[in-house]
């Protein structure tokens, strides 16, 4: 049974042009501000954002860094732990005035130590669509193995 | 909230917009941020939305209303399991209110390495003339 609760404080319920809507908005862009943390649960501040997956054989490690040639992206390994640093730079624009600058933008550098060893001769960088994907071969030791269950 | 004294452009407030319509597609609507600058021809919108690729990019022009849509698929490796997760792959959207003074015919759009490029010229009239002043 789906059960809908008509929360008088939801936004959806509000009229535009309330008071209240608008106090729950600025706190809410407020609390952005002091925790870092947006309503939708995502971090902010950091640059870029990662993810990391895995299947069987390799590791995953994706960062979004829209808007940077491939040449100004360094990647880097060290035993467990992979490095992508760079430079974002805005196109220099004479004579204009800025109305908005949401966009992140200088220098950055991040990295993430990965549960287990790779291969890290054979890391493979791919970067498509303002999307940095690296694809790590796991080694064989860090393979699962299937292990067959016998019955006597 | 700020309102945007650019000429011609006032970006909606994205939550403003989420309280009006209904997501039409499964997974997360996000924000793209955004850079607008303006020069004396035309206004310039940057927005990162990295992963859509152009065929997924919307660009709709409605009753004055400028909305850009992406779509960014998640990686097609189903069988990846997630260890650390920071975004979320989904749906970019904002949308801005364009005035009569922005040449609508004329708008480009560009997508390169997941940044968003729109360029919005200005109708004639509404471009700045300098005015001589004599002194006789």
């Amino acid at each position: 049974m789906i059960v809908r609760q008509l929360n008088p404080w939801s936004p959806s319920w509000s009229m535009p042009g309330n008071a209240f809507a608008q106090m729950r908005r600025d706190m809410e862009t407020l609390m952005e501000r002091l925790t870092g943390v947006t309503p939708d649960g995502s971090v902010a501040g950091v640059f870029p954002p990662m993810n990391v997956s895995e299947d069987l054989d390799h590791y995953y490690v994706r960062a979004l860094i829209p808007g940077i040639d491939a040449s100004q992206l360094n990647v880097s390994v060290v035993r467990q732990t992979i490095a992508v640093s760079g430079t974002r730079k805005s196109p220099e624009e004479e004579g204009v005035s800025h109305h908005r600058k949401e966009r992140a933008e200088g220098a950055f550098s991040r990295s993430v130590t990965l549960p287990a060893s790779f291969d890290g001769a054979r890391v493979d960088a791919k970067y498509v669509d303002g999307i940095l994907t690296l694809t790590l071969p796991k080694p064989e030791a860090a393979k699962p193995r299937r292990v067959t269950v016998q019955t006597s | 909230m700020a309102i945007d004294k650019t000429q011609g452009l006032q970006t909606r407030e994205p939550r403003d917009l989420a309280a009006t319509t209904e997501a039409t597609r499964p997974g997360v609507l996000l924000t793209p941020p955004v850079d607008i600058f303006e020069d004396p021809n035309a206004i310039t919108v940057l927005a990162d939305m990295p992963g859509v690729k152009p065929g997924h990019l919307k660009i709709d022009l409605h009753e004055g209303v400028l909305t850009i849509t992406g779509h960014a698929d998640a990686p097609d490796g189903s069988n990846e399991v997630a260890i650390l997760e920071e975004y979320r792959a989904g749906t970019y959207q904002r949308s801005f209110t364009l005035s009569e003074a922005i040449d609508q015919a004329q708008i480009q759009a560009t997508l390169k390495h997941g940044v968003l490029h729109l360029r919005l010229p200005k109708a004639e009239q509404a471009k700045p003339r300098q005015i001589k002043i004599r002194t006789d």
